[in-house]
């Protein structure tokens, strides 16, 4: 395990290396083109009674789609899916590789206790959790395994439905290949759900989007649950 | 530490966020966005290709989960299908065969059947299990001296429809010349006096009223993949 620099004494800092970064967009890409794209697909064959609205969607004006392809777009939405699902599959694949064996994990996303994410959880409900940069929460430790474990979920699902005849077994472990379906949708709200608290919490210490964009960020320690150590 | 919500930043995002949705339809009518999806799947035609398992079985259902009321899907109506007459139907037969000598309905149905009740899987993310009989497709192409070293197999439809697809998927023990559906001869909606049915593809490979089969190195066009599906679609 590689040993985090130490930023200047009085001073918090977040690094993130080039190529943590790079998987970092790259999946964010991939993630908004196969959820904007899932959503006109989801619509061509509903699995829920309620459809999503069409321009909120990818794949092209629907009368513009209408007029090129005699379809509503959903060869589009599906041609924009199953291209973000490679860009997916390495960025993803690059990630946990580095996560791995860089140490990030361990070093950022351990150790997580039922206790410490208890402790963490009452405290940002009662708004006294405090942030450091460069440091995780046991909340935010958990959140961020848990969408990791979410993308394994949707490629895995999204294989299954992609390809019910080769991948028979996986299919059976979703419950079948309208299981599949089922867990691929319930997996995108999820980490829809996801998007939306990650991006919430980004703009409130916005510091974090310059680390995750420049590579470094930097703030001087003014609280005291930042100057624990 | 304090939280003070930066409106200004939350404002400045969304409504960046919304300007590209708004955009984002346009984006995708583009000519060379649609170009660059071409290519990627085109490219996903070869993974497809790859991953095909030429002796896997697509999997198989107990007669009593076949639907009885077949789902109707066409870009017209039923009443609007094609009306083939047994007797003046031919099939013909066209490109890297051997004896081209068009078949008959009386002489498709003497040919060896066999039964199947499979999923079949629409494009659009419905499915739905059926039971077809019918001749395997590869007992036919045999039959004719059809040059099984070519890379493709086409099909051209009485409504307009027209399809292909590789030649280990149309060697596939699954893929069959479907004359019966629920065990009734394929009635009129449904493409009489047969269907291509093959369980390791999307629905849109399965071409219904098919009046010509050829063999060729070239690879065919679809009528949905030229409306930009995938060409391949294996499942």
């Amino acid at each position: 395990m590689k040993p985090r620099p130490a930023p200047p004494p009085g001073f918090e800092e977040q690094r993130h290396p080039a190529l943590l970064r790079l998987a970092h967009w790259a999946m964010a890409l991939a993630v908004l083109t196969l959820i904007f794209s899932g959503w006109r697909i989801y619509d061509s064959s509903p699995i829920f009674p309620f459809r999503i609205p069409e321009a909120i969607t990818l794949g092209g004006g629907i009368q513009a789609q209408l007029a090129w392809h005699n379809d509503p777009g959903v060869a589009t939405a599906i041609a924009w899916h199953f291209a973000a699902m490679w860009l997916l599959a390495g960025a993803y694949l690059t990630f946990l590789l580095y996560g791995v064996f860089s140490g990030h994990f361990r070093r950022d996303f351990l150790p997580l206790t039922p206790r410490s994410f208890l402790a963490d959880f009452v405290a940002a409900l009662r708004f006294r959790l405090g942030h450091k940069l460069g440091e995780y929460n046991a909340v935010q430790k958990l959140f961020y395994w848990g969408v990791i474990g979410l993308v394994a979920l949707m490629l895995t699902s999204g294989i299954a439905i992609w390809k019910p005849v080769q991948t028979a077994p996986l299919v059976s472990l979703f419950g079948g290949f309208q299981g599949a379906r089922l867990v691929h949708f319930l997996g995108m709200s999820g980490l829809f759900a996801f998007l939306l608290v990650h991006v919430a919490l980004v703009l409130l210490v916005p510091r974090t989007l310059q680390s995750m964009i420049l590579g470094r960020a930097r703030m001087r320690i003014h609280s005291a649950s930042g100057a624990k150590e | 530490m304090p939280i003070a919500l930066p409106r200004r930043a939350l404002s400045r995002t969304a409504s960046i966020a919304s300007l590209s949705l708004l955009t984002g339809c346009d984006f995708s009518d583009h000519g060379r966005v649609q170009a660059a999806l071409a290519r990627v799947s085109a490219w996903n035609d070869r993974v497809q290709a790859a991953l095909f398992n030429p002796h896997k079985l697509a999997p198989t259902f107990a007669a009593d989960r076949a639907v009885k009321d077949f789902r109707y899907n066409a870009w017209y109506g039923p009443d609007q299908a094609p009306a083939l007459d047994a007797a003046d139907y031919r099939l013909r037969l066209a490109g890297l065969i051997e004896n081209k000598q068009p078949w008959t309905v009386a002489q498709l149905h003497a040919l060896p059947q066999q039964s199947q009740v499979t999923r079949h899987v629409c494009v659009e993310g419905w499915s739905m299990i059926g039971e077809w009989s019918g001749t395997p497709l590869r007992v036919f192409l045999e039959r004719i001296g059809a040059d099984l070293t070519a890379r493709y197999v086409g099909f051209e439809c009485a409504d307009g429809y027209y399809e292909g697809m590789d030649m280990a998927s149309a060697l596939h023990p699954q893929t069959i010349m479907a004359f019966r559906l629920s065990g009734e001869i394929l009635p009129r909606k449904y493409g009489y006096p047969f269907k291509i049915r093959i369980p390791t593809k999307l629905g849109f490979k399965n071409p219904k009223f098919v009046t010509t089969i050829y063999v060729t190195n070239q690879q065919p066009r679809g009528f949905w993949t030229d409306r930009g599906y995938n060409w391949f679609s294996g499942i």
